[in-house]
């Protein structure tokens, strides 16, 4: 499979977006105008911190020495035997600090507002993983710290809702519409419109307006660099498919970014299926979404024929979001990236699945992406391999699952 | 002179800013908007600001998410905006400016939305989240059917973006008076009066300034520098402490008009 003659994917992953944020037909800056000058100087610091030799090192000892980079490539190897396929490899970015891969982002983000000298740091947050990551690094640099979460995500994630508390940081519920990560981000937004000059508003995945999906994918891209590496050290080749769960989508273009240009090794982003696909009672924007514009950005949406946004479900509150990052939707349209979804049963399934037969507990976000990797394991051949990205452990989801699956 | 520059013009002549009125259109329910809107015209209003509902509203203040969310669940939808507009045409010349989201026009097309809008009797359009970098097709449609369009500048909005937002206006230019979200605050900005003479060095069109004014005394000020006066939360408020009760709302909206007007405060001294 990797001797067939790879042609070129037509575009430089590194040249998108554009200078205002465009992929292609995606991305862009939909904000109000109080925004659009703090957004143009907040990708004028990030274009010079990132040539800046000693902001790399900065970043890079911090991701080494309090994220715990770099993540261990693990070959599951029971996993591979129970589902009798492709070998199943996991990228473990559950072992980083806070428990997911989102400290790559709020690590960097931070360090950025610093040198901003910005006083202040919002997050809004779905699961959590993000809003305890922004925390963390709120409490180690200094930073008073507020984050947004819908009151329903409080309910199902609480055991984050503490641990952010305990690191200093305000969570202030959000009781408008569902009560989710999409309120969340309104509320957020508003208050960065009204204190946009003391602070900086770390969004935690890859959405929004430009620069906000180039920084947070750039501040992942670690992990596909990480992975592609450690795959030709333990197998001497790449992977014939990498898979990744998609809330936002961040943990998958940080894994799949690295990989964009070996046209061999498919990628395959998991959304959430929830209950059924429809309307309503899922999250998956490639199935059933239309274009559309949502808080900063043109990409895919849940929504209705007159452009109202869908309520949207899914077991799993970080990828219970109505719009998937801008450069999702861009390599979509290209064919690079291929989309599914699992569903609530299927990722419990394979929470429970991964727990039983590896020891390991995955976040139910991540649980989507386990259990696209073994529902195709299962179709390729043993000398395959797949590369799952565990985003975030499941530390956090115990309880809820508890509840979901009704154990006592 | 289409309705917009009328407006103004009178307001000029009689030596006043022109005050500018928002109410989301279906606040609380269609015929409860139809009743408030007549409430505020028949009060001394120039223009007409009609917020569209939207389920995401990220730049209103909760006073105006509250009124989407109530016109939401009361069936609003595009054809009953448009048919409160027809409503209002029935008894007022008033100009009207959707006040929007950008999603809402992208669902439909630009050219859609902007046709459908001048055939109810629309006179322009503000698209909160729609800056001029990304607004070509929309221009181009607001044009093509003669729709005016109506951008806002930002404290943040340093004068290096001013010639961009005033080449995109065509009806007037709406100068945000502090930054945040929508909503009342107690003291307004000393720097009104400054910002609002330089936007004028980039056009002709009439400068209006908003967000946060609610009483005759932010009313005098901005009147003093403005050539408008954006009243909105003060007066969605009147709906939403009267929501059930719509002869209530009439009457407060009265009154909140009254108190807003108190002692000429429109008038250029």
């Amino acid at each position: 499979m990797m001797h067939t003659a790879m042609s070129e994917l037509e575009v430089d992953p590194l040249s998108l977006p554009d200078a205002r944020g465009h992929f292609g037909a995606y991305g862009g800056m939909y904000v109000p105008e109080t925004l659009m000058t703090p957004l143009f100087e907040l990708t004028e610091a990030y274009e010079s911190a990132r040539k800046d030799p000693e902001f790399q090192r900065a970043l890079d000892f911090q991701l080494r020495e309090f994220a715990g980079r770099p993540t261990n490539l693990y070959f599951a190897d029971r996993l591979t035997q129970h589902c009798g396929g492709a070998k199943i490899y996991l990228k473990r970015e559950d072992l980083l600090h806070t428990g997911a891969h989102k400290i790559n982002n709020a690590l960097g983000q931070a360090l950025l507002a610093k040198r901003m000298g910005k006083t202040r740091i919002i997050a809004e947050t779905g699961a959590g993983q993000h809003g305890i990551a922004t925390a963390a690094m709120c409490a180690k640099l200094g930073f008073e710290c507020v984050i947004y979460m819908g009151e329903e995500d409080m309910r199902r994630q609480a055991l984050n809702v503490y641990r952010m508390r305990l690191c200093g940081a305000e969570v202030r519920g959000v009781s408008a519409g569902q009560k989710t990560l999409k309120e969340a981000v309104n509320e957020a937004m508003r208050d960065w419109v009204t204190n946009v000059r003391t602070t900086h508003y770390i969004i935690g995945s890859a959405l929004g307006s430009h620069p906000f999906p180039m920084m947070v994918r750039d501040f992942h891209r670690v992990i596909g660099e990480e992975c592609r590496r450690q795959i030709m050290e333990k197998e001497g080749r790449l992977p014939d498919e990498v898979a990744a769960c998609v809330g936002g989508g961040s943990n998958a273009i940080g894994i799949f970014f690295a990989f964009l240009q070996d046209l061999n090794v498919r990628l395959t982003g998991v959304e959430a299926g929830g209950r059924e696909i429809k309307r309503g009672h899922h999250a998956a924007r490639f199935e059933g979404g239309q274009l559309g514009v949502l808080q900063g950005a043109k990409t895919w949406i849940l929504q209705d024929p007159e452009g109202q946004i869908d309520l949207t479900h899914s077991v799993s509150a970080g990828l219970d979001y109505a719009a998937v990052g801008p450069e999702h939707a861009y390599y979509k349209e290209k064919g690079r990236i291929d989309f599914g979804y699992a569903t609530d049963a299927e990722a419990l399934q394979a929470f429970q699945d991964l727990c039983a037969i590896e020891g390991i507990v995955p976040a139910l976000e991540s649980s989507h992406g386990i259990a696209y990797t073994m529902r195709r394991a299962r179709e390729m051949s043993s000398d395959q391999i797949i590369i799952g990205n565990l985003s975030g452990r499941g530390d956090k989801d115990v309880q809820e699952a508890a509840r979901v699956l009704g154990a006592s | 002179m289409n309705r917009i520059e009328k407006a103004f013009a009178r307001a000029r002549e009689e030596n006043r800013a022109a005050f500018v009125a928002y109410l989301c259109a279906g606040d609380p329910d269609f015929a409860g908007s139809v009743a408030a809107c007549r409430a505020v015209l028949e009060s001394g209003v120039d223009v007409l600001e009609l917020g569209v509902p939207f389920s995401d509203p990220l730049a209103d203040g909760l006073t105006n998410q509250l009124a989407a969310q109530r016109a939401l669940e009361s069936g609003s939808d595009s054809q009953r905006v448009l048919d409160l507009v027809t409503a209002i045409r029935e008894f007022s010349e008033v100009p009207i400016i959707f006040y929007t989201y950008y999603n809402l026009v992208f669902a439909q097309g630009s050219e859609r939305y902007a046709a459908r809008a001048k055939a109810a009797g629309v006179d322009g359009i503000l698209t909160l989240d729609l800056p001029p970098e990304e607004a070509a097709e929309h221009l181009a449609a607001c044009a093509k059917h003669d729709v005016k369009t109506v951008f806002i500048v930002a404290p943040t909005t340093p004068e290096s973006r001013l010639e961009r937002i005033c080449e995109a206006t065509t009806g007037f230019v709406y100068y945000v008076s502090r930054e945040g979200v929508t909503g009342e605050q107690a003291s307004m900005s000393e720097s009104i009066q400054a910002n609002v003479a330089q936007i004028k060095q980039h056009t002709d069109l009439p400068v209006v300034v908003g967000f946060g004014i609610s009483n005759a005394d932010h009313v005098r000020t901005v009147a003093q520098a403005a050539d408008g006066v954006v009243v909105g939360s003060a007066i969605v408020n009147c709906i939403a402490e009267n929501a059930t009760d719509r002869a209530a709302i009439s009457a407060s909206l009265r009154a909140k008009m009254g108190m807003l007007l108190e002692g000429d405060a429109l008038s250029k001294q």
